[in-house]
This record gives structure tokens, sequence and C-alpha cells, in this order.
């Protein structure tokens, strides 16, 4: 039943583990520190007849020293993670896989431009609950919503955001291994929240090449074009 | 009113009765009114935990205990998907706006702030009377919505819109409506008491209670008032805006109109996350007073606490950013909040040390108030620390939404606010009604509550680190969620041990109305004014309004021979006393 993060499989994966790991370890260290000194108050100072407690209010150095000491390394903490937020919301790496995801109650719509390279075309390849991308490439994502908030979550990717109705969200993430990934829904979204997952499926360059072309030719062109913008 | 022919003569008696103990006037009988409400919505927000946990654990299996169940609510003895969201909706709804909130403000503010200050009453006991007169009809309201056609809210406690504008998307009619109209009075009620306790704390202190001579139960409580005076009406805003969208057909959440989906989310953020300290400071403030009580010693760095209390209070208005890392907010807006919400911790931590300081060389006295209080001390540290990962931003891009909130959240709300609560009634028992609690009962329920409770909500870490989604109906759906399941199955079964365990409380506390022993005024000797008047405290409070000498944790003081100089007793030392005032 031991169980911890799921496999990491993106570029910035590793380095939200490894800040997940640093406050882990510092949140631990405190965690135990602290308890460690309330059992043993607890324990040494524990009533006896005839005791009295020492008389004092308080001490204006460790005031000081305990407020300044977590307020530095609250604001380390906080540059380290800025950086690696700027990494995942404000570069956009290039990138020729280009993808718009939009979430509806409760299936995640996943379209590849056709040949023309603009979505919302008659060529465009038109998946439900299947998402497929190549390894080691960025892959940028606009995410919409055509009913109510969802979010989109690649837990192996550690990436999360919401759908918002209204809005288009640019999101990106490169995947640093091939194989098969789950796609969830971490936003309630209705009775059947539960059920709104998809796969993601991660290929090797060329099998990637070759399966968006056989897609491309496959997709039938008319039916499946603009999708309708409002609730189904 | 009925008024039987019988005591139509004695029509003295049966009015003050009614105006005794139901249209009262009288702080600490609204303050007891308010507890046996809170108490009421416990069990019912209690049952629908164990209804939730029973479905995480056994997606596929029928609810053994049908036949405490509505049978419209279940199909065939299963929990529906559309019925489990109701459940945990209303579950956040009632433990938050009708167990926590009332208990901590309605209850113990009520009844302590004109005790705790040496006042005889509220400056407006009227007023005081409508507050809680309007909490009722809100939990009317809010239970009415469980019969209602389609059933109760169904869109999370936070209630997000487009899911909460349109019936359509949750398959919930009235009961949304509801919903905001119970929390629209829930507002209003707040707005009125904390009105009140901000003018009496101000004006109605005794001679020579100042401002840093206040217990810190009255600091939090009165800093409390400060943030449910400014927050809850722009939470009452927001409802009245869904609830013209959900009426008249005004697009203030409804994107196709021209409105804002995420507009909500900064708006009830706004109020919700002060509302998150309106739910911990309170607590804070009477396990203060617990704890120097039992470590008889005085509080380590009062004004330190007093003024970290300001600084949560000030901080708590600008860091409801942070619920909303992934909501679509501008992500530079991300690490702006991500700032603020670091800072936070700071406040939290200083408080956390001084508790410390202040058991450091004391004489511990373990009674069951004390246990909770020492409890809540240790469960704040993992709530407060686990709050640290979720300010990370891309940290948080991993765990929001997941089990690792749930068990923040419960650890800082059931580890933190419910601890609290327990600390309070044990402490404050004696004076409400008289008579004791059974110290060996309270011990026994303390312990089981203690273990099961961790082994309850320690596991939801794990379950989030795993990647759990919260608000899911079967986590056995997802392939990466099938290695948690048998954490599942563990969780839910001690959160059934804890659920029963419950059941010793309520024993305790209804056997000890009645046959607990009865009690002095001051049965732990301790310093503050509310032990001063008789237990319980007759209306008026005070037989003599009392004056005060000194600050409230004089324990130990080399003034006094006792081990304790309550606020009132005038200097035993000639020299270097202060004036007496008579």
């Amino acid at each position: 039943m031991f169980v911890w993060l799921p496999e990491v499989a993106s570029t910035y994966g590793p380095k939200i583990d490894h800040l997940f790991y640093i406050i882990l370890y510092l949140t631990g260290g405190s965690f135990i520190l602290t308890e460690a000194v309330l059992f043993y108050f607890a324990f040494k100072y524990r009533h006896r007849e005839g005791r009295r407690s020492h008389y004092t209010h308080g001490n204006s150095t460790v005031e000081v020293v305990w407020t300044v000491v977590p307020a530095v390394v609250l604001v380390v903490l906080t540059f380290m993670s800025k950086t690696v937020w700027d990494e995942v919301r404000h570069t956009w790496p290039d990138s020729d896989v280009n993808l718009l995801v939009t979430a509806s109650q409760f299936t995640w719509e996943v379209r590849y431009p056709g040949a023309d390279g603009k979505f919302e075309t008659a060529d465009d390849v038109v998946l439900t609950n299947e998402m497929h991308v190549p390894v080691g490439k960025p892959v940028h994502i606009q995410l919409r919503s055509k009913d109510v908030l969802h979010s989109f979550f690649l837990p192996n990717m550690r990436l999360k955001q919401d759908a918002v109705p209204g809005l288009t969200i640019p999101i990106w993430f490169e995947a640093t291994k091939t194989g098969d990934f789950e796609i969830a829904c971490a936003e309630l979204c209705g009775f059947g929240h539960y059920t709104m997952h998809g796969a993601l499926t991660v290929h090797p360059a060329e099998e990637y090449k070759t399966w968006l072309e056989e897609a491309q030719k496959s997709a039938i062109p008319s039916e499946q074009a603009a999708p309708s913008d409002g609730p189904a | 009113m009925s008024h039987s022919p019988s005591s139509a003569a004695h029509d003295h008696g049966p009015t003050s009765f009614w105006t005794k103990y139901v249209f009262s006037q009288d702080h600490k009988i609204i303050g007891i009114q308010f507890m046996f409400v809170s108490f009421l919505f416990m069990i019912l927000g209690g049952f629908m935990a164990m209804m939730i946990r029973w479905q995480l654990a056994y997606p596929d299996a029928a609810f053994p205990l049908k036949w405490m169940v509505p049978s419209r609510v279940l199909d065939e003895g299963h929990i529906t998907p559309p019925v489990y969201n109701q459940l945990f909706t209303m579950h956040g709804t009632i433990m938050i706006f009708f167990v926590i909130i009332p208990m901590l403000t309605g209850a113990f503010g009520n009844f302590l702030i004109p005790l705790m200050i040496g006042a005889r009453d509220m400056a407006f006991p009227k007023l005081n009377m409508l507050s809680y007169w309007v909490m009722i009809p809100a939990g009317v309201v809010i239970t009415a919505s469980f019969f209602v056609p389609l059933g109760p809210a169904a869109a999370g406690w936070t209630n997000y819109p487009p899911l909460s504008y349109d019936p359509q998307w949750t398959g919930v009619g009235r009961g949304q409506t509801l919903w905001l109209v119970a929390l629209l009075m829930v507002g209003t009620s707040s707005i009125m008491g904390s009105l009140n306790y901000i003018t009496t704390v101000v004006n109605m202190r005794a001679p020579g209670m100042s401002f840093f001579r206040m217990p810190l139960s009255i600091w939090a409580l009165f800093v409390t008032a400060i943030l449910q005076l400014m927050a809850t009406p722009v939470l009452a805003s927001a409802l009245g805006m869904l609830l013209l969208d959900r009426t008249i057909g005004t697009h203030f959440f409804a994107p196709a109109g021209g409105g804002q989906v995420i507009l909500w989310q900064h708006i009830f953020w706004f109020y919700s996350h002060p509302a998150v300290y309106i739910m911990i400071l309170p607590a804070m403030g009477f396990t203060s007073d617990v704890l120097a009580t039992f470590a008889r010693k005085p509080i380590f760095g009062y004004k330190a606490m007093a003024y970290s209390m300001m600084g949560i209070a000030g901080l708590g208005f600008i860091v409801w950013g942070h619920h909303m890392f992934q909501s679509g907010m501008n992500p530079t807006l991300g690490t702006t909040f991500m700032v603020s919400t670091m800072l936070i911790a700071v406040p939290s931590a200083i408080k956390t040390f001084n508790w410390l300081g202040t058991l450091w060389r004391g004489n511990i006295q373990f009674t069951a108030a004390m246990l909770n209080a020492l409890s809540f001390v240790s469960m704040f540290i993992i709530g407060g620390l686990s709050g640290i990962f979720m300010a990370s931003t891309p940290v948080d891009m991993f765990i929001h939404d997941t089990y690792f909130i749930v068990a923040h959240l419960h650890y800082v709300l059931f580890g933190g606010s419910l601890f609290g609560i327990f600390a309070a009634v044990y402490y404050w028992f004696p004076k409400m009604f008289g008579r004791m609690m059974n110290e060996t009962l309270g011990k026994i329920h303390f312990w089981l509550t203690f273990i099961f409770y961790n082994l309850v909500f320690f596991p939801m870490h794990i379950l989030g680190i795993g990647g759990m989604m919260r608000r899911i109906y079967d986590p056995t759906q997802y392939e990466f969620l099938k290695p948690l399941q048998p954490m599942n199955i563990f969780v839910s079964h001690s959160a059934f041990a804890l659920g029963a365990v419950q059941l010793l409380f309520m024993a305790n506390f209804l056997w000890s109305l009645f046959r607990g022993k009865k009690v002095g005024r001051n049965p732990w000797h301790a310093n503050t004014l509310e032990w001063v008047a008789t237990s319980p405290a007759p209306h008026g409070n005070f037989e003599h309004i009392p004056t005060v000498y000194r600050g409230p944790y004089e324990y130990a003081s080399p003034e006094s021979k006792e081990d304790y100089l309550p606020q009132d007793v005038p200097s035993a030392l000639p020299a270097g006393a202060p004036a007496t005032v008579h």
C-alpha cells in the first residue's frame, strides 16, 4: 500500500519534484523538531506536587529569532519556486506541435490541425479522450471549455490547468518518456466528473509523425468541422 | 406561542420561560443556543462524512446503514454520483457555516466576550438576539434543501459557477438556490454578531481592562469580528449576484452573456480565505487561555501573540489568490500571491513557538481541556506546515485539487478548530452550566479521537501525493489511483471509528448537563474575569463590575502565595503595589 508521486515524464516535472522534496525536508524537519519539543516539555514539566512554574512573560531576543528565521527560509523558498513557475508559465518554447483541447461534460476533445495548419477547419483531426504527442518536443495546448469549469490534469507531466468557459488558456509541456499515461479532470464538473478521464500516449518522434499522417489522411472533412461554441 | 388554560392564570411563568430561554437577549443564553444548534448540525455533517468515506472505500457496494437515510436518496442502497456530489457539498457547507463558525463566534464569542472583559452583557442585546434568530431560518432553509425535488446543492462548498449557475449542469434545481439563500442569512447573522462584538470590546471593558490586559481569547474574537465585518459583505455580494443570475437571468458569471467565470472565485475567496482565519483565530485564543491556565504559567510573548493575530488578519486579506493558482488567473498574479502566502506563515510560526515557550518550565496539568489544547498545537503544526506546499506555485500545480488539500484543510479545521472547540467546551462548561464534565470520559474521548483522527487524515497526504483528486465518486476509475485503494479503505475504517467515538463526547456532554459535579466560581484556579462570576453566571453576570489590576496570565507570580493571581484582586503586597481604586 506504499504509494508516492506518480512516475515523472516531463522536462519540468523533476524540477517540481525537487522543489517538493526541499519543502518536504524543511517542513518534515520543522515538524519533528517542534513536535519533539512539545512532547518533551509536556513530559518534563508535567505537574508535580510542590512545583511552581517559572515566572516569565517572554523574551524579545527569541521572538526576533523565531520571526526572522522562518521569514528568511520562506523568502528563499519563494525565489526557488518563482524560477520553476516562470519556466512553466512564462516561457513558450518553439514547437510545431499544436493542439486544441476542449473540455465539456464529461469528455476531452483533442484537435490537431490538418494539412492547412489551422484549427477548426474541415481537415482537423479530432479525438475524444485520447491524446498523442511526440517525446522530446514541446507540446503547445490551447485549453478551452464548452460548459463548466474543468481542470486538465496530467499527473505524470506534473501539469494542471483549469479549463474556463470564455477563455482560451495556453499551456505547454515536453514529455521525456514514451509510453501510456492518463489524463484526469481535477475540478468538479458535475455528476460525471469521476468518469472524465482520457489516455495520453507519448510516441517516439518518428512514430508520432507516422501516426499524425495516418490520422490526417483518415480525418473525414466536413462533419467534425468547427466545434459548437455554446453548451451542447 | 400557545398558553394552556392553567398557565394563563400564572402568565408570568411561561412568559419568563420564553423570554429567558427562547427569545433571550442574554448573551450567555444566546451563546448556549448557538452551541446546541451547532452540535445538531455537527451530527448531520459528520454522518455525511461517513457516507462519503463509505463510497470512497467501497464504490461498488451498497451503503450498509440505509435505514438511516431517506430511501429516495439511495438507488437500491447505492450512493449515486449526483448524491455523492451533494454529500461532499453539504458536508463542507454545514461544517463550515453551520458548525465551526457559529460554534466559535456564535457560541463562544457570545458567551465569553462580556464575561471576560467584565461587562454585564453585549452592547446591543436585541441585535444579538436577532443574529441568532436569523441563523435559525438559515438552518431551516439549508435543511429544507435536502427535501426539495432533485435534492440539495451539488457544486462543492465553493459553489463555482458555471456549475452552480445552471441546473442542467449539476442536475440540481432549487436546492442550489436555497443554498445561496441560506448562506445569505448566515452572513447577515455573522455581520450583526461581529458588529456587536467589536462595539462591546471597544466600549464596555471593565475599569482597568486595557487592550493589553485582555485575555488572548478576547483578542482573537475581536480580530475575528473585524475580519467578519469586513469580509462577509463581500461574500454577500457574490451570493447576491449568483442569486440574480439564477433567478432573474443576469449574467454576472455567465460568459455567454459577457460575464466572467473567474470573478466568482475572486470574490468568493476574498471572503473565504479570511474565513479560514475566522475559523482558526478564536480556537488559537481559546488554546492560549487553556494552555496558560493548565501550565500554570504566563503566556510566553503575550504581545507577540496579539500582534501576530493582527498580522494574520491583515495578511489574510491579500492571500486569497493562492486558491486560484491554476484557475486561469494571470500567472504573474500567482507569483504575487505566493509571496504574501509565504509571509502569512510567519505569524503562525510565531504563535506556535510562543505556545511551546508557554509550556517551557511550566507545571502542566493534563486535564481533558489541556489535552485538547496541546493537540490543537501539535495538529496545527502539521496543518500549517502542509500549507507551505500549496504556497509554492509549481508544487501546487501538482497537489492542487488533490487529497493533499483535503488533508491540509482537515488538519486546520478538525485538528485545529475542532480540537480548540473541544478544549473550550471542557474548559468553560463549568461556567456555562455550573457543573463539571466527566474528566475520565473526557480523556478517553480525547485519546481515541486523537488517534483515529490522525489515522484518517494523515494518510490523506499520501493519497494526494499519489495524485488522487478531490470530489471524485470512484477513484478506481483511474489506473494510476488503483494502487491507492487499500489506503482509501484504511482511511474509511478509521473514519468510522472516529465517528463512533464522538458518541462518547455526546454522552459525556448530556450526562454532565444534569449529573455533572457542581462547581464553585473558579474550579480551575484561573485568572480571567469570567471566573469571578458565579457558575453558572446569573443575568447581568457580576454582583459588582470587577476592577482589573493586571494582565490575564499572572500565574506563578511572586506577588502571590498561590500559583495564580486573578485580574480583579488588588495587589497583596503593600510596597510598590498600584493604588487601589476604592
